[in-house]
């Protein structure tokens, strides 16, 4: 029962995957994603791990890619694009490189530590069953871990602060902004005008 | 293999008749939201009518009873039209990305059983206790956040691949407006969860048994904040700006026509009875109230359920009738600069007296202390509104001068 429902999500994930990298819209890419993000959830439930399925769906599929769905629209990019130009000459063989290393590199790791996957549960951290896990969570978040919490969200308040900065930040240079000896300049110049 | 639900049909051994139990109560379920929404959409227009002084519908049946009937028969039978700029698989799609979620959040609804006098909530069914909800995950509240940022999505595409400016117009408010308001919807449900520790819908409802409904014991605001949210989040008046008829010609779902408009609308009204569902469940004790006649001891949870989610029902079609739509940036403000703050302080407060009780801090103290705090942030973050608004007026007033100058 549990190996047919992993490999279903895993079909279903893959696939989506695949999509994503193959679509030539963006708005199919982020629906791909979605399907894959779907995947993972069945996933955690099917460790019993319901609450982060949950969460899954709501900040990954409810909040993350619906932003990008929403800027794709908004700012008209939903065309398939023109894969002909190549912004960087030279970009594309150095992303296969890099792609195929990072690929390597992650697969050695894996198999030099685990020497290949064994099925084996290797988490000695107690989950509880589907009913308390929530409760398992919280605890270990807001008591043994609750420095890095607290950090995470501080790191996340200077990024939404510093976003609302730059996005507010004046095309021109605003009188105000500039020194009284400017200033004086232009009411200056401004003088000379009228006088004009 | 593990359990979705504590449901108790399902802790014991699941043979024939178990599976056929949970299959009456999935088709059961389908059932009656179906014929609900078919009730209700008669029910607002009727009601809207006596508010602007019409008769409404009144020629199908009694009392115009069966004119949804008639409307869905009739938008069967009409000619399916694909806009020629349409994305054909999304358009296709995108209905019943808003109408399988509308359909799936109402299974984790109870909406019967008797949890007074330390009654569990089971009913007896063929020789075997069972809820009366199609599931009761251990996640419950979740999933219905979780289906309802999903229903986003039926909105978002249904727009955007129509290929045509209004839709996509329509959309986009809908999605930032969805997004916006979700915020202050959980921040609003999560101060319930302080007082039923749990997120599973029939532990919270088991939690308000004894007349002590979330509604008085959270303190009224979370339930005010959640059920303007809900309002903004079903994107009904005077929240309606996703397809405002005056500018939009009809929003998302312009292009639309046929059975795909029928199913639009559909979703509409099933998320509008189950927003109201899971406002009782949440705050107004679900099914629970007095047991009157002891040998109908089943009907009365159900009565006392339909009666309450009735009562949310009318409030909707109501606020329709009086209020005028809402200007986008007054959308925006109201969700930003005041639902969200207020819930979130709420629900600190909430939580102070919680860790107040459980440590033996005098309450008398907390309570001033707490508002003081809160109230000294609620007049930072009004002064920061107000700094930011002059500042960002003078700016627009000196680049309007700045422009003169270089002409």
């Amino acid at each position: 029962m549990e190996t047919v429902v992993f490999l279903i999500s895993a079909a279903v994930i893959l696939s989506g995957a695949l999509g994503v990298i193959f679509s030539k819209n963006p708005v199919h890419s982020a629906l791909f994603m979605v399907q894959t993000l779907f995947g993972v959830a069945v996933l955690f439930v099917l460790l019993e791990a319901t609450f982060l399925a949950a969460i899954q769906v709501i900040v990954y599929a409810g909040a993350i890619v619906i932003l990008f769905v929403f800027v794709i629209t908004l700012l008209g990019v939903d065309r398939a694009e023109d894969l002909k130009v190549e912004p960087i000459s030279g970009q594309r063989p150095l992303a296969v490189v890099l792609g195929a290393s990072i690929f390597g590199i992650i697969l050695t790791v894996l198999i030099v530590a685990v020497g290949g996957p064994t099925g084996e549960q290797v988490a000695n951290t107690p989950i509880g069953d589907a009913s308390d896990n929530t409760k398992i969570l919280g605890e270990a978040l807001f008591s043994t871990h609750v420095f890095s919490v607290e950090l995470t969200a501080l790191l996340l308040t200077v990024a939404v602060v510093g976003a609302v900065v730059l996005s507010t930040r004046p095309t021109k240079p605003l009188i105000s902004t500039l020194d009284k000896q400017q200033n004086d300049n232009l009411e200056d110049e401004l003088e000379e005008k009228g006088e004009e | 293999m593990m359990i979705i639900a504590s449901d108790p049909l399902l802790s014991s051994d699941i043979g024939f008749s178990v599976v056929a139990i949970m299959l009456l109560k999935v088709v059961i379920a389908f059932a009656l939201l179906m014929v609900s929404v078919m009730l209700v959409i008669w029910f607002e227009r009727k009601i809207v009518a006596d508010m602007h002084n019409r008769v409404g519908p009144s020629l199908a049946g009694p009392w115009g009873i069966l004119q949804t009937l008639a409307d869905g028969i009739k938008l069967f039978f009409k000619e399916d039209l694909l806009p020629e700029r349409a994305d054909r698989v999304v358009f296709r799609l995108a209905p019943y990305l808003s109408l399988v979620p509308a359909f799936l959040s109402f299974a984790i609804v109870p909406i019967g059983g008797d949890f007074t006098n330390g009654g569990d909530g089971t009913v007896s069914i063929f020789g075997h206790r069972t809820l009366l909800q199609v599931a009761d995950p251990p996640v419950g509240i979740l999933l219905f956040l979780a289906l309802s940022s999903i229903a986003v999505y039926g909105v978002m595409l249904a727009g955007w691949s129509s290929g045509s400016k209004y839709p996509l117009l329509g959309s986009v408010r809908a999605s930032a407006q969805m997004i916006s308001y979700e915020a202050a919807l959980g921040l609003s449900m999560a101060t319930v969860f302080l007082f039923s520790g749990t997120l599973s819908t029939s532990g919270i409802v088991s939690g308000q048994a004894t007349w002590n409904w979330n509604l008085v014991s959270t303190g009224f605001i979370p339930f005010i904040i959640f059920v303007i949210a809900g309002t903004a989040e079903l994107n009904r008046p005077p929240f309606d700006l996703v397809e405002a008829e005056q500018e939009l010609v009809g929003g998302f779902h312009t292009e639309y026509s046929s059975i795909r408009f029928a199913l639009f609308f559909l979703a509409e009204f099933m998320n509008m009875i189950t927003m109201s569902a899971i406002a009782v469940t949440l705050f107004l004790g679900g099914p629970n109230g007095p047991i009157l006649i002891k040998q109908i001891a089943w009907v009365w949870p159900i009565l006392w359920f339909f009666l309450k989610v009735m009562a949310f029902l009318f409030t909707f079609v109501w606020l329709r009738a009086t209020l005028p739509r809402l200007r986008y940036d007054q959308l925006m403000d109201l969700g930003w600069k005041l639902l969200i703050p207020a819930s979130l302080g709420w629900f600190l407060l909430i939580a102070a007296l919680n860790i107040g009780e459980d440590r033996g801090w005098s309450t008398f103290l907390i309570v001033p202390i707490g508002l003081i705090v809160l109230s000294l942030a609620a007049l930072l973050l009004n002064g920061a509104i107000k700094k930011a608004k002059d500042s960002s007026l003078h700016a627009a007033d000196l680049s309007e001068i700045s422009e003169g100058v270089d002409q």
